[in-house]
């Protein structure tokens, strides 16, 4: 689709899998939100994480690109351990690694193409972000982005300006901008209504797809875990109680998750 | 005890006295009561003070228009004009990173605790005592009076752009901060975007402040119209120091009506 993944040269022989070891998140000492999980992810298709509120979902994503910091364990991704990362070596490992917003996390007072560019940043030089003078060819690949995404016209205008469900159409072009080795998605439907969910989440699933990168989504909505991933894994309670593709899910393991069966009628 | 709330129950209290407060009250009427008496404050002296007054205005009618006059009040004026602009535009340029220092949730505690320590001491001392001190530094005329400014700018908008970026929304920084964004990056991304419209709301409002603060910095040796409203005092030139108060005061009111025009322009 676009010829320039020339960041990338050999994308076909890059391993992009994840192996998370005995991670382990106290936000208060002594109360762990992660209890020792370990998971490997392979280096593509999707992978969604279940479970209720409060379970340690968002933690686990977001120990992933060290938007919090784990208290222990490994995080293996491209040969490194990002859980030991710091400074400079975080930021270039960062950038790596997109990441989609419950809430979209729009700047919402620049434009949209702004917004897209800011995936950029990790690659371009920082009077190039104040002057706004980003290469053209990451400018023509924001705009491919934003015309695939149905978004070509609002480009210049403010993202605060857009609706939920094209907010996180320029959330994910974003994420895409970085030109990613994995993608995380933090709840990325659950501030939308059903019809646009199911959009948002074919339009991760294919562009995805497309570049062979791996996705791992945390998700409420357990019809469309099943619908799109590749494989199901359930947690509760700070640990992970299921993980197999979405047909072995059957309702024992979602009161297992979710505990209660009254629901499931 | 039973019996008391068969009988008549108590009545309910909904606004229990506040005695620490109402003592509080009585002290400090108090206080005012005997300060006053101590300063020598008589009635009398206000009456006189109102005979002064009236002799004071009827000498300052008409005001002085003479070309000579309206000479030293151009120079006089254009100097202050200088002096606020020049203040106005520096304290803008370093209050942004110092209040991006100051901002505890972007900079390392120890560096925001050192910024909001040096923006509370130039908050400390009203702008015409920083101007004295600047004089004895570097001697009358108007650069005592820009930096003097130029410290009161510095401690408003530093603050101000503390507390903005304190306020502003983390998930959009959060945003920008995952797609490994260098700090400056960030700031320039993620952080100036959500600031910038009340910042320069803040400046437009510095500008306004300058221009009144650069008349008063004069009047202790900093330069512009206060020096000019100063000579003019001591000179007993009473019409002329309401030609400079009227030029003043029109000033004061264009530059309110440019920094709204700027905060609306920028909202």
């Amino acid at each position: 689709m676009d010829a320039s993944s020339t960041v990338v040269p050999a994308a076909a022989g890059l391993d992009r899998s994840l192996v998370i070891r005995n991670l382990r998140k106290e936000y208060r000492a002594g109360q762990a939100v992660l209890k020792d999980v370990s998971l490997t992810v392979a280096g593509r298709g999707m992978t969604a994480i279940i479970g209720p509120s409060g379970t340690g979902k968002s933690t686990l994503i977001r120990c992933i690109n060290r938007l919090v910091d784990p208290t222990a364990g490994e995080i293996l991704f491209r040969g490194q351990d990002l859980a030991r990362l710091n400074g400079r070596e975080l930021r270039m490992a960062r950038r790596r690694i997109g990441m989609v917003f419950q809430e979209y996390n729009l700047v919402e007072r620049l434009s949209v193409i702004e917004n897209v560019l800011s995936g950029r940043l990790g690659y371009v030089a920082v009077w190039r972000a104040w002057l706004r003078k980003f290469p053209a060819r990451d400018v023509d690949r924001a705009f491919q982005l934003l015309d695939a995404a149905g978004l070509g016209e609002f480009a210049t205008q403010r993202a605060d300006q857009l609706s939920g469900g094209q907010r996180q159409r320029v959330g994910i072009a974003r994420a895409l901008m970085q030109e990613p080795d994995l993608v995380l998605a933090d709840e990325p439907t659950s501030s939308l209504d059903p019809k646009t969910s199911v959009e948002i989440m074919e339009l991760i699933a294919s562009r995805a797809a497309e570049r062979e990168i791996p996705v791992i989504v945390n998700i409420h909505n357990v019809e469309l875990a099943r619908r799109f991933a590749d494989r199901i894994v359930g947690m509760s309670k700070g640990e992970i109680v299921f993980d197999g593709p979405p047909q072995a899910l059957e309702d024992r393991h979602l009161m297992e998750i979710y505990g209660g069966e009254g629901w499931l009628e | 005890m039973s019996d008391t709330t068969l009988s008549s129950p108590p009545r309910r209290v909904a606004f229990p006295p506040n005695w620490p407060a109402r003592i509080g009250f009585i002290l400090l009427a108090l206080y005012v009561v005997y300060a006053g008496s101590i300063l020598d404050i008589t009635w009398e002296r206000f009456v006189a003070g109102f005979g002064h007054g009236a002799r004071f205005i009827s000498r300052m009618f008409p005001p002085n228009f003479a070309p000579d006059k309206l000479e030293l009040l151009y120079s006089g004026m254009l100097e202050s004009l200088q002096i606020a602009i020049i203040a106005t535009v520096v304290g803008v340029l370093m209050s942004l990173p110092l209040g991006l220092a100051a901002a505890r949730n972007l900079a390392p505690l120890p560096l925001a605790w050192a910024s909001r320590a040096l923006i509370a001491l130039f908050r400390t001392f009203h702008p015409v005592i920083v101007a004295i001190l600047f004089v004895k530094a570097v001697g009358f005329g108007a650069l005592a009076g820009m930096l003097a400014l130029i410290v009161a700018s510095l401690g408003f908008l530093s603050k101000l752009v503390a507390e903005a970026v304190e306020e502003m929304s983390m998930k959009q920084v959060e945003a920008v901060r995952a797609t490994g964004a260098p700090f400056l990056s960030l700031v320039i991304m993620g952080v100036m975007p959500q600031v910038m419209a009340r910042f320069i709301g803040f400046s437009a409002y510095q500008l306004d402040s300058n221009l009144r603060n650069s008349a008063l910095v004069g009047l202790v040796g900093g330069g512009g119209i206060g020096a000019t409203l100063f000579t003019a005092f001591q000179r007993f030139d009473y019409d002329f120091v309401l030609t400079i108060v009227l030029a003043i005061i029109a000033v004061v009111m264009v530059g309110e009506i440019v920094s709204g025009w700027m905060r609306r322009l920028f909202q």
